[in-house]
């Protein structure tokens, strides 16, 4: 009798495992069934997600045959993760893959440097016009924003620490965050409209209203940077007999500044490519204009793609992509010189 | 060092204290009261700032609930403009939340979790990248390239699933309709989704993991027992995130799905649900200053409800941060 049930203790310890390499039997299993799929013409598409279904399904399934539940639902767990993350990469290299595509067959010289005054048809053209609105826009947008957005963060971790006014700015900068993209135009649109006239659009109305969205990114990013300033530098400079301007001119913010230039960039790529805003604050406009403070619309990069998709011709596409193509440069661009930046200043903690 | 300490700690409690401290170290006391002035201008600034962004939406947009019937885009009345409008908003963003929730937590699992070392940290990377891409270029990338590749999609989904109220219609030939912009706009706040939930996941105490795994549970056991209970509030606060960011994207809709003002579960047919962001950026060329009212007013509105959501979020992890 207790033989009996020491034998089925045995059992219960330790249960039958898959084959070594069990995943890469299912695998090749899977790629098989795929490519007979392939053969018998389901498509690329179609052939990549029956061997993946056959895989994500097949060896949980075997696993439920040979070992248990528990097992066969973990590896189910684990091909699910691995194909959501497969599945997410498609949006992106296809985006890609198109706008570099697409992007490069409408990119000519002449693009890059004529405007789209007076182009009728299938006319020649380009979106110099756009490209410099967008450079000045930013610009503006650049120059409002770094100067307020540094002060403010300087404001909360040097002055302001715990202060009533300091928790009501940390408050609202977390509202601005939440400030729809669309909303901070039609701000920027209303508040122009009631100091210079009625339906004013022009290239500084944009400006200030992309600074709208960028000033709280630029209070954020140099908030935590301050924040990794170590104490003991502020104290060995007061100590010094320091004052405390001096302090954070002479100490805190050079310590900083890696961390801060990459915040900037990065917050100034953000907008970059923000259309909404600049479709109501700044118009658009088939002609170069330079001058922000003229009351006149300023065609932008964001914009002008949109404008050329919605005209809905071959030529109004290929337009945009080439447009995509541009901003897409732009931005990783940007981002490439935050990247840079931050690497060149980063290791400045030890000695 | 401790009269210092009082003035870099204590100097916004009490204000005297500070101005003694400042005399004492003598030299540079104007320099410290411009230099200081200007941080608090410019904090202050922000407060002005958004009060200047309620009052002139304010100024501008309340004519707008009441003007002459014909600025409502043939709905009527403000409410009769404002609910399909904001039903739309919602059904949207609901949608792209259905579609990019399930996998925004599976890559943050296999960014935290799942994947080795060698490959997360490039994984990782590359969400982000797919974070910078401006929504113009989602947008156009939707309309040409995406919506004409879902067409067939369309028909099968009228075909088969037309008991369901959402597919029960004909479908659209060109594939502009809000199942597209749909998936699209999860595109879009997948990153987001996905980078919150990652910090959270590996904030997960290693010894709770640690545990389960002695225990004897398989990875996802540890995962659905221990990382999972430690991240929720996280994870909630990430999803409104989401909706927020997916409640004001305008482009996305307004450049793919053909829009109608209208309330209607039907979202593969050729006139979608138009939400609020859309409406304004499709009617901003219209130059008679009523309508613009009736636009920013829609604004205002879509101001309020986003202001709501994030409210909550933030309520939320406060909530889950003083347990």
């Amino acid at each position: 009798m207790t033989d009996i049930d020491l034998s089925a203790q045995e059992t219960e310890l330790s249960h039958a495992t898959l084959p070594r390499g069990a995943q890469w039997l299912v695998a090749i299993a899977a790629a098989a069934l795929g490519g007979l799929s392939l053969v018998l013409g389901a498509g690329i598409v179609g052939a990549v997600a029956v061997g993946g279904l056959a895989f994500v399904l097949g060896y949980p399934l075997w696993a439920l045959l040979v070992e248990n539940r528990r097992s066969a639902t973990d590896k189910l767990v684990t091909g699910l993760v691995w194909t959501a993350f497969g599945v997410a990469v498609i949006p992106l290299i296809w985006l890609i893959y198109m706008v570099v595509a697409r992007g490069t067959a409408a990119i000519s010289p002449e693009f890059l440097t004529y405007s789209m005054r007076s182009v009728t048809g299938d006319e020649q053209g380009g979106l110099y016009h756009a490209l410099m609105g967008t450079l000045i826009v930013t610009g503006i947008a650049a120059l409002i924003s770094i100067p307020i957005g540094i002060m403010t963060a300087i404001y909360l971790i040097e002055y302001g620490k715990g202060s009533r006014l300091a928790k009501a700015i940390t408050f609202l900068v977390d509202v601005m965050t939440g400030i729809p993209s669309i909303v901070a135009g039609l701000f920027a649109f209303a508040l122009f409209t009631l100091v210079v006239g009625p339906g004013t659009r022009f290239g500084f109305g944009g400006g200030v209203a992309l600074s709208l969205l960028m000033i709280p990114t630029v209070v954020r990013s140099t908030e935590e940077m301050l924040k990794l300033v170590p104490d003991d530098l502020r104290e060995a400079a007061y100590a010094l007999g320091v004052p405390k301007w001096r302090t954070i001119t002479k100490m805190v913010l050079p310590t900083a500044v890696g961390g801060i230039v990459t915040g900037v960039v990065l917050s100034i790529s953000r907008v970059i490519g923000e259309t909404a805003p600049l479709l109501v604050a700044s118009g658009f406009n088939p002609n170069m204009n330079t001058n922000a403070l003229e009351d006149s619309p300023m065609m932008t990069v964001p914009v002008f793609i949109y404008t050329q998709l919605s005209e809905a011709t071959a030529k109004g596409v290929e337009y945009a992509w080439g447009g995509a193509l541009v901003l897409f440069v732009l931005v990783m661009a940007l981002n490439l010189i935050a990247r840079i930046v931050g690497t060149i200043f980063a290791p400045k903690t030890g000695r | 060092m401790v009269a210092v300490r009082d003035e870099a700690v204590g100097e916004a409690a009490d204000g005297s204290v500070a101005g003694a401290a400042v005399g004492i170290s003598g030299r540079g006391s104007v320099g410290d009261i411009v230099f200081r002035g200007f941080a608090v201008a410019a904090a202050a600034l922000i407060l002005v700032a958004l009060a200047a962004v309620f009052i002139f939406l304010g100024i501008e947009g309340i004519p707008g609930f009441d003007v002459d019937e014909q600025h409502y885009a043939g709905q009527g009345s403000f409410l009769g403009l404002v609910v399909p409008l904001l039903f739309a908003t919602m059904y949207a963003a609901v949608l792209a939340l259905i579609i990019a929730v399930p996998f925004s937590v599976a890559i943050a699992l296999f960014i935290s979790h799942y994947a080795p070392r060698r490959i997360a940290v490039p994984v990782a990377y590359v969400i982000d990248l797919l974070a910078a891409v401006p929504s113009v270029v989602f947008g156009l990338w939707g309309a040409v390239a995406l919506g004409p590749y879902l067409v067939p999609a369309h028909g099968w989904l009228a075909e088969n699933l037309a008991w369901l109220p959402f597919f029960d219609g004909q479908p659209s030939g060109n594939g502009r309709t809000l199942f597209t912009a749909a998936i699209v706009l999860a595109v879009m706040i997948l990153p987001i989704i996905t980078s919150i939930c990652r910090e959270v996941f590996a904030q997960t105490p290693r010894l709770h993991e640690e545990a389960a795994l002695a225990l004897g549970a398989t990875r996802w056991e540890m995962v659905r027992y221990a990382v999972f209970p430690y991240a929720r509030s996280g994870m909630v606060s990430a999803v409104m995130l989401g909706l927020g960011r997916a409640l004001g994207e305008t482009m996305a809709i307004a450049m793919i799905a053909s829009p109608k003002v209208v309330v209607s579960l039907f979202v593969i047919g050729t006139q979608n649900p138009q939400t609020i962001a859309a409406h304004i950026a499709q009617g901003y060329k219209e130059s008679t200053p009523d309508r613009l009212s009736v636009l920013i007013a829609t604004g205002l509105v879509l101001f309020a409800f986003t202001f709501l959501v994030n409210a909550l979020a933030r309520w939320i992890v406060a909530r889950g941060r003083a347990k």
